[in-house]
Formats: structure tokens, C-alpha cells, sequence
């Protein structure tokens, strides 16, 4: 590989890492967009099945064809600004909305090696810039200058705020038994311990020893990204679509966009922090990006699964089950762990 | 010039920016979004100082809660910006006027000569496994874990009094409580009243 | 990586109070129903053992723990136990007070506690950011404490001036702080003194420094020009609050002023003192002179109570002269011999205010106290102790306070300072005077009985008779202020 690029490399020069890391981006981002694309086609496949219905199966063989359909139809549509919104913010929400998400993908390792930034503080950059996602239906839903996306955007920062409080509570359980914020190692270390020793791997992975973290942080998820059921925030029930209301076209997609890339990270972050990334699940095969993959895919599927299954939560029942459920276990769970691993029954050595 | 010089220097520069911004933008809300930018621009100053546990927790409490919460408040108040700059321009020559004084003392007191370059050496620099995290977290729970307990007694202290300054028992709110719902026994809803016959009926 | 764990015997008393404060506040939330008496109760009984647990600790030699953050000598201990007993003491007082006006819930007591700890800590504090956190520690409580009677517009209005100006003050001592660490590069009060011993750091920037420090110093002692807050938030708070802002707090700041100036900064006496005298002589002036104007005696008390930290300065600044420290012990004595009276009389006066108070009235202006010799001429008598104690008048503890202050700008040479302090407390004398003529030969314009639980009753007597008794016999409290500073040194 080096090799191959070097005169590649020369051709540039001094601008070559420039060059080097702009190729590694959208190296990522492009299949990220084509997995944004087909998992809203997934999901509405899956919900078909599940509701005892087909889904969508006209544009393409089986459907296939139906997201760039989709795609192209946003992308020639009029993107409508109302006279009383604040331009400027009114534009600058859907980047916002999207920006956080294709930005944390910086620090995920595919594999091992296989990363753009091996940061020293990675968890800690996915928690900063998962907190950022917010600021995009905040803005939206203030330039927007309506009522009903003035609402969403009052939901969602108070409801993203409390569930980032319990995710990152979660987290500093899994920084404590890894020992590093860096994301490679919490995945390498959660490739040891007796199970593993036993050829049984994927008991040895962080959501067993910490089972009560893991559905937290799953849910939690959820809520972070505003899916079902706890979309009040786009409540179409209540406030039509919350934030998206005045949007139309390509500004519409975005956030659109925004909300399935943002799954697919949390997806991808929950099998990397519990799932053990690209560590196979048992002894005899290889561990690989297939791995890493096929998890995230299954906590996407939970997603959908979870939407086609629940009803929507009531606004204040979220926000109880956010400070006066989850909060108090992941703060009792941390000192839990924090003891635990002090003791000689400690399974971290 | 070197590039993390170029670098420090574009930060700077939208750091002052934005700063400036934040104090000038006529609408609160763009005032709010002003020092987010700020706090991303100082955020980067601080990895460009290889300290990229406070930088990316700067940007985690403070652009990812603080701000939110503060653009909640702003965003809900009903603030009239031109009646808060009702003599703005009246007073602006004083206060200038006093702002240069207090920057021509500082900068003839401090200057270079005390605080510039040559009186700071820069640091050694770190050694390739230093995690600078990691050393905090360390000094944090050891050296200074007294001041660093009373930290949290003095965050204990913002909770106690904003919660007994501020809430109250809201007397239009019929809340339900589910638990007292499900307690009830029949004897607080119905009362079983045992009366004597009546003996002489009114025709 | 060669961090051994502290000796946490010395600090016993300050965590005992940290896990109290957090056992009462669990406590008062599972027992709702008797949440406020508990939370007294259990306040009190955790000030009784600490003072207990002080008493028992308190020993000749001094004692660093926490990698030198906090310092236990025989000058802390003297002062913990005073703030104990003022604390105490002002829960006491203010208790029926708060009850009256719906005010005494649980997270009162809480507060007074934490306050108590922040005090604590600054008082044990041997490095300037335990110094800073306690002081905040201290402050925040106080502010919310302000605050606490959150129909009323007055305190909310007084809470904020506090708040805001007690932040600007902590941002120049803040300032001042980093200026000196910036000369001196250490942050503990032993380092800083060797540093300036050897002369090192610019005297430039520590000058600076030492000009913001004495800044926020002279905010949190309430002396001029950065008193403005003292008259507002002591008339603006509930009574029972401006007692305890008005007591205890004070000995903190004093203490606060030694460790920082008399343990840190010492190499500089000549230039801290030169402005201390400027605020000491500015603050007597203006204290006096404008407590006469008053009509509330809530503001009185306030001007009074920043002429007496005038006073105390005073004591401080004539410590070193031209490079001779042999009256350092004897003047910086005094001064802690005169907070601890002057914390001894505030107890006493507000005290009064609060007992001549009741369910919607306040005794705050200075007619209330009209003939109040015909309605108890026993409590008359106390708030007579108390008012010819503060105007310095012969033999109340008082008088002793301000002589030994005297005796030490005195001996200091500045004979020129003695004097103007003797005028001003003279102009001073006046209204103090005026209190005990409205009392004993006016006519009562307020009838009412004073109703007052019996243990109020019991330790206000006491306390008066505590200033009498004191100044009959001061020289026990006096070789103690004495010993207790020499053993710190």
C-alpha cells in the first residue's frame, strides 16, 4: 500500500496528508450515505413485515431503487424559506443537524488500524460532538420563527440533554474497566478473559459484565437520536413534525439524513463500547470488519424493531424516565463497578 | 511560519471574532450562537497546546450543555433589544473611553517585559506517552482531592439553593400519582353505613 | 507517582460536618414531617461535636495534611471554635423568627452548615485555592441564604447586589491570586514566603497581584470603598440571616486576611499595610459618620459593623514598622482579640432586633427600641450592655477591644491614627447612645409583650452578660488570642 501511493504522494508534496486524509473522508462518508439511503428503505421493509405488509417493492427489483427515487425527488424540489424566518439560522439548522454525525465517524476504528484519527480521547470526542447534535433542531426550530418547531426544539434540548447525562454516565463505566478513552483499546480489551480463554468470546464483551449499562445506553440512545418511541419531538400527533415543519426539499433531507447517519453512529458506538467491534464472537473465526458490521446492523435493526413495537411516550414520562430512572442507576452502577473492580472478585485483571 | 502558528493564528482571529460578535449581534440568539463559536475557537487553541482533555471537555460541558440550556432561557425570554440600547450611544464615549484607560494601564504595567515570551520559557515538551487525561485525573484524586471533594460541596450548595429557591408546589397542576392510585384501599373511597330500619313509615 | 494518602486526623472536624451536611440533607428528605426540627436538631448536635471534636485536636504544634492544603494550628482551632459557638448561637436566635414568617424549611439549616464548613476550611486553609473554595463554599450559601425569603422583593433584590458584587469580588481575588502565583510560582502560603524571601518574582506583578488581592479582601471584610453592598444586603436580608452574615463570617475574613497576608505575604507587610491603612482610616470615617444618619437600625448596625472592621484593620497594618516585627504578635493578637469581641457584641444586637420582632412585624427601625425599658426592663438592660460594649465605653469587652487595638497603633508610632481612630469613635459613641436614650426616656410607641421561646430568652442573657463579664475579666480571652497566635507562628 505505501508503496503504491508514494508517487502518488509525490505528486503532491507538501500537500499530500491534506490530500491523504480528504481521500480517507470520503472514503467513509460515501458508503455511509449509500447505508443512510438503504436503511430508510430497510426500515420501511421491516416495519412492512412486521405490520404484515410488503413495503415499498415498484421502483427496482424487490424496491431496491426506491431511495434514490426518494433522493432524487428532494433534490429537485423547491426549498421553501418562510418570509419570517431568520435566513441565515433558518439554512444553518440542517447542516448542523447533519454535520455532528459525518463528523464523529473521525474517531470510529473499523477495524483494527482501520480509523482516520486514532485520538488518545476518543470516547470522549464521540460524547462531545454527540452533544452537538442538538444545536441543529434547536436552531431550526427557533429560525423557523413557527410555533409547532419552537416546540420540538424546546423538547429536544431538554430531552437530549437528560439522556446525554445517563449515555455518558454509561460510559465512564466502560472507560473504567478499559482503562482508556482511546477506542481501539476499549475494544481490544474487551477481547480477554476467562470466556474468551474458553473460545466463547462474545461473553467476555462489556455488555454482560455490564448488562444494566448496555440497556441504558441502548436506550438512551434511542432517545438521543429522537426515533420512536421517543419522537416527541417530531410528534406528528401534536406539533406536525416539530422542527421540520417549514422545511422542504434538500434542507428537509438533511435532517432527514442527519437522523439515520446519527442511528448508524450510535448503532456503531454501542458495538464498539459493548459489542466488542470487529472481535469475532467465537474462538474459531477470524475477527474482522464483517463482524463490526453485522453488530451494528443488528442494534439498527432493534431500532426499527423498537419503533414498529411501541407506542410514543408521553412527553413527561420521558423526562421522568430519563432523571428519576436511568440517572440514578448508572450513577449507583458506576460505583458499583468502581468497587467491583477493587475487590478480588474483580474480572478486569 | 509555521503552520501551527498559521493555525493558532486563524483560531485566535475567529476567537476575537466571534468574542466581538457576541457582545455586538442585535439578537440574542445570535448572540448566544456567537459564544459557541467562540468556545469552539478557544477549544482548538487548546489542542493546538496539546491539552486535548480540556479542550474536548470545554466543547462537551459547554458547547453540548451549558450553552444549550443558556440558548432554552434566551430563546423562551421575550428581550427588547432596542430598549436595552436606549443610550448606547450616549454612554459609549465614557465607557471607551474608560476601556482604553484600563487596556493602556494594563498593557504599560504587564507588557511584554513581565508576562511576554521571554519572561514564560515554554514548557518541555511531553514525552510521546504522556496522556495528559490521565495525569489529570491523577493530580485531581491526589494531590488536590480536597479541594477538588469541596468542588463538588460547593456544586452541591448551587443545587440545594436553587431548588429550594425556586420550586413550589404548583397549586393548578393536577398531577397523578400512580403509585398513590394503585394504594388506594376501599375503605378511602366508599364507607359502608349501617342504619336502623325506620320503624313508622310515612304514609 | 509518589502520593501517600493524607493524614485525615487533622481535618476530622471539617469532614465530620461534610458528612453531616449530606446525612441531614438525605435525612430531612425521608422525613418529611418533622424535616425542619430535625434538621436544627441535627445541626446543632453536629456544631456541638465538632467544637468537641476541635477542642480535642487543638494542640501547640501545627499540622499540615492534604499535600499542605490545610494547615491546623492552634489559631484555626481558637477561631473554629468561635465560629461554631456564632453559628449556633444565630440558628438559635433566628429560629422562631424563620418559623414565624413560614421561612424555616430544612434547606436552611442545610445551607448554615455548608456556610459553616466553607468557613471552616478557610479558616484551616494554607494554600489559596482551598482558600478560594471555602471562601465560595461560604459565600454561595450565604447568597442563597439572602435569598430565602423568596416572596419578599427587598431580600431578592439584596441576594442579587450580593451575589453580584460577591462575584466581582472573588474575581479580583481570583486575579490577584494568579498574579502572585505567576511571581511566585507556588500556591501554598509557606512557598510563597520562602519565594519572596529570596527575593524572587517580579515586584511589579506582585504589586499588581497584592493590589487585587487586598481588593477582594477588603469586599468580603465590608470596608470602604467596597462597602456599598453591607448597608443593602443587611437591611434587604431576613433578620436572622443578617445575623449570621454579620457574625461569624467576619471571623472567617479576618482569618482569611492573616493567612493570606500575615502567612503568605509577609515580605510585603510594608505595602499591605499602606493600604490597609487607607481602608482602615476611610472606613472608620465613613462608618461612623453615616450609621448617625440612620432611621433603621438593621443599616445602623451595618454602618456600625464596617467602622468596626475599620477597626480591626487597624490592628493588622501595625504589625511590622520599618522592617521591626517585635509587635507583630502583640498588634495582630489584638485584632483577633477584637473580631472575636466584635463578633461576641453583633451576636447581641441583632439578636435583640430578632427578639423584639414577631409575626408580621419587624423591629427594624430605630423607634421600635422606644421605651423599651418599660416593657422589659431586663432586655433593656442587655441591648444597654450591648450598645455602650460597641461604643467603646469602659469596662464592656468592647472598651478592652478598641484599648488593645490602641496600645498597638500606638506602639506602632502612628500616633496620628490613634487619634483620629479616638474622634470617630467618639462621634461614634453618639448614636449608640441615642439607642439607650429611645430606651429608657422615651415613651414606648409598640405595646406589645415580647414573646420569645425561653431558650432565646436564656442565651441572649447570657450572651449579654457574656460582654459584661468579659470586659470585667478580658485578659483570659485576651493570653488566649495571645498563645494562640504565638503557637501558629
Amino acid at each position: 500500500m505505501e508503496q503504491l501511493l508514494q508517487p502518488v504522494a509525490q505528486l503532491f508534496g507538501p500537500l499530500w496528508p491534506l490530500v491523504w486524509t480528504l481521500v480517507k473522508i470520503v472514503a467513509i462518508i460515501a458508503p455511509l450515505m449509500i447505508c443512510v439511503a438503504y436503511l430508510t428503505y430497510a426500515e420501511r421493509k421491516v416495519i412492512g413485515y412486521m405490520q404484515v405488509r410488503i413495503g415499498p417493492n415498484r421502483v427496482g427489483p424487490i424496491g431496491l431503487l426506491q431511495p434514490m427515487a426518494d433522493g432524487m425527488k428532494l433534490l429537485f424540489k423547491e426549498i421553501i424559506v418562510p418570509s419570517g424566518a431568520n435566513k441565515g439560522l433558518f439554512i444553518l439548522g440542517p447542516i448542523f443537524a447533519l454535520a455532528p454525525a459525518l463528523v464523529a465517524w473521525a474517531v470510529i476504528p473499523f477495524g483494527e488500524g482501520m480509523v482516520v484519527a486514532d485520538l488518545n480521547a476518543g470516547l470522549l470526542f464521540l460524547l462531545a460532538v454527540a452533544s452537538l447534535e442538538v444545536y441543529g433542531v434547536i436552531i431550526a426550530g427557533w429560525a423557523s420563527n413557527s410555533k409547532y418547531p419552537f416546540l420540538g426544539a424546546m423538547r429536544a434540548s431538554a430531552q437530549m440533554i437528560s439522556y446525554e447525562v445517563a449515555m455518558g454516565f454509561a460510559l465512564i463505566c466502560v472507560l473504567l474497566i478499559s482503562a482508556s478513552l482511546n477506542l481501539t483499546d476499549i475494544v481490544m480489551s474487551q477481547g480477554k478473559g476467562m470466556f474468551h480463554d474458553m473460545g466463547l468470546s462474545f461473553l467476555s464483551w462489556n455488555w454482560l459484565p455490564l448488562l444494566p449499562m448496555f440497556v441504558v445506553f441502548v436506550i438512551s440512545g434511542i432517545a438521543e437520536t429522537n426515533r420512536a418511541p421517543f419522537d416527541v419531538v417530531e410528534g406528528e400527533a401534536e406539533i406536525v413534525a416539530g422542527h421540520m415543519v417549514e422545511y422542504s426539499g434538500m434542507a428537509f433531507a438533511l435532517f432527514f439524513l442527519g437522523e439515520y447517519a446519527n442511528m448508524i453512529l450510535v448503532s456503531a458506538m454501542t458495538s464498539i463500547l459493548f459489542l466488542g467491534g470487529w472481535l469475532s464472537p467465537v474462538g474459531f473465526l477470524p475477527d474482522g470488519f464483517h463482524w463490526f458490521a453485522l453488530k451494528t446492523a443488528f442494534i439498527l435493526f432493534l431500532f426499527l424493531w423498537a419503533r414498529a413495537t411501541f407506542p410514543r411516550f408521553r412527553y413527561d414520562h420521558i423526562m421522568r424516565l430519563g432523571w428519576k430512572v436511568f440517572i440514578p442507576i448508572t450513577l449507583v452502577w458506576v460505583i458499583v463497578v468502581a468497587v467491583w473492580m477493587m475487590t478480588p472478585l474483580s474480572i478486569w485483571r | 511560519m509555521e503552520f501551527k502558528t498559521f493555525v493558532f493564528y486563524v483560531m485566535a482571529a475567529i476567537l476575537v471574532f466571534a468574542a466581538v460578535r457576541v457582545v455586538t449581534a442585535r439578537n440574542p440568539v445570535h448572540a448566544a450562537l456567537f459564544l459557541v463559536l467562540s468556545f469552539f475557537s478557544a477549544s482548538g487553541i487548546w489542542l493546538l497546546l496539546e491539552a486535548e482533555f480540556l479542550a474536548i471537555t470545554l466543547v462537551l460541558v459547554y458547547v453540548g450543555a451549558v450553552m444549550v440550556l443558556f440558548l432554552f432561557v434566551v430563546m423562551m425570554l421575550d428581550i427588547n433589544i432596542e430598549r436595552m440600547r436606549q443610550g448606547f450611544w450616549s454612554n459609549l464615549p465614557v465607557g471607551a473611553l474608560v476601556g482604553i484607560l484600563l487596556v493602556v494601564q494594563m498593557a504599560l504595567v504587564l507588557g511584554g517585559r513581565y508576562f511576554g515570551v521571554e519572561a514564560m520559557p515554554a514548557p518541555p515538551a511531553a514525552s510521546e506517552t504522556y496522556s495528559n487525561t490521565r495525569e489529570i485525573g491523577r493530580l485531581l484524586y491526589t494531590e488536590y482531592v480536597y479541594p477538588f471533594e469541596l468542588a463538588s460541596l460547593v456544586l452541591l450548595v448551587a443545587m440545594v439553593a436553587a431548588v429550594t429557591l425556586t420550586l413550589r408546589k404548583r397549586k393548578d397542576a393536577r398531577h397523578l400519582n400512580p403509585a398513590e392510585q394503585i394504594a388506594v384501599r376501599r375503605e378511602d373511597r366508599v364507607r359502608l353505613v349501617s342504619m336502623p330500619a325506620e320503624k313508622d313509615q310515612q304514609p | 507517582m509518589n502520593f501517600v494518602v493524607p493524614d485525615f486526623y487533622p481535618a476530622a472536624a471539617e469532614i465530620f460536618v461534610a458528612v453531616m451536611a449530606l446525612a441531614i440533607m438525605l435525612a430531612t428528605t425521608f422525613a418529611r414531617r418533622i424535616a425542619t426540627a430535625l434538621a436544627y436538631g441535627l445541626t446543632q448536635v453536629t456544631l456541638m461535636i465538632a467544637a468537641v471534636i476541635t477542642l480535642f485536636s487543638a494542640d501547640a504544634s501545627t499540622a499540615l495534611t492534604f499535600s499542605n492544603m490545610y494547615i491546623s494550628d492552634l489559631m484555626g482551632s481558637l477561631l473554629k471554635l468561635m465560629i461554631y459557638f456564632a453559628v449556633a448561637v444565630g440558628l438559635l436566635y433566628g429560629r422562631s423568627y424563620l418559623a414565624d414568617r413560614k421561612m424555616d424549611r430544612p434547606e436552611y439549616f442545610l445551607l448554615a452548615l455548608l456556610m459553616t464548613l466553607g468557613m471552616m476550611v478557610m479558616v484551616s486553609a494554607n494554600h489559596m485555592l482551598s482558600m478560594y473554595i471555602g471562601l465560595e463554599l461560604m459565600s454561595l450559601s450565604l447568597y442563597a441564604m439572602v435569598a430565602f425569603d423568596r416572596e419578599s422583593v427587598r431580600s431578592t433584590e439584596a441576594a442579587m447586589k450580593y451575589f453580584v458584587l460577591g462575584a466581582l469580588a472573588s474575581g479580583m481575588l481570583l486575579y490577584g491570586m494568579s498574579m502572585i502565583y505567576g511571581a511566585t510560582g507556588s500556591m501554598e502560603f509557606s512557598g510563597i514566603t520562602q519565594a519572596l524571601y529570596h527575593q524572587a518574582g517580579n515586584q511589579t506583578v506582585l504589586l499588581f497581584g497584592v493590589v487585587f488581592l487586598m481588593a477582594g479582601l477588603a469586599f468580603k471584610l465590608g470596608v470602604v470603598p467596597f462597602h456599598m453592598w453591607v448597608p443593602d444586603v443587611y437591611h434587604g436580608a431576613p433578620t436572622a440571616v443578617t445575623l449570621m452574615i454579620a457574625t461569624a463570617p467576619k471571623l472567617a475574613a479576618f482569618a482569611m486576611t492573616m493567612r493570606l497576608l500575615v502567612f503568605g505575604l509577609f515580605e510585603l507587610a510594608q505595602h499591605w499595610q499602606s493600604m490597609l491603612m487607607f481602608l482602615a482610616v476611610l472606613s472608620i470615617v465613613l462608618g461612623n459618620v453615616a450609621a448617625i444618619a440612620q432611621t433603621n437600625i438593621k443599616r445602623m448596625l451595618a454602618y456600625s459593623g464596617i467602622s468596626h472592621m475599620g477597626f480591626m484593620l487597624l490592628a493588622l497594618l501595625s504589625g511590622v514598622v520599618e522592617g521591626d516585627r517585635h509587635f507583630a504578635l502583640n498588634a495582630y493578637s489584638s485584632a483577633m482579640f477584637y473580631a472575636i469581641s466584635y463578633v461576641i457584641m453583633g451576636l447581641a444586637s441583632f439578636g435583640m432586633v430578632i427578639l423584639l420582632s414577631r409575626a408580621g412585624f419587624e423591629a427594624e427601625r430605630i423607634d421600635d427600641f422606644k421605651g423599651l425599658n418599660k416593657r422589659s426592663s431586663w432586655f433593656a438592660a442587655m441591648m444597654m450592655i450591648v450598645m455602650f460594649s460597641m461604643a467603646g465605653i469602659p469596662f464592656f469587652i468592647g472598651f478592652f477591644a478598641k484599648f488593645a487595638v490602641l496600645q498597638a497603633v500606638v506602639a506602632a508610632g502612628y500616633i496620628w491614627l490613634a487619634v483620629l481612630a479616638v474622634l470617630m469613635s467618639l462621634i461614634g459613641a453618639y448614636y449608640y447612645l441615642r439607642v439607650v436614650k429611645l430606651m429608657y426616656f422615651d415613651e414606648p410607641e409598640d405595646t406589645a409583650p415580647i414573646h420569645a421561646p425561653a431558650d432565646v430568652r436564656l442565651i441572649l442573657s447570657v450572651n449579654g452578660l457574656a460582654i459584661a463579664f468579659l470586659g470585667l475579666l478580658p485578659q483570659g480571652l485576651m493570653s488566649l488570642c495571645a498563645s494562640a497566635l504565638i503557637a501558629s507562628f
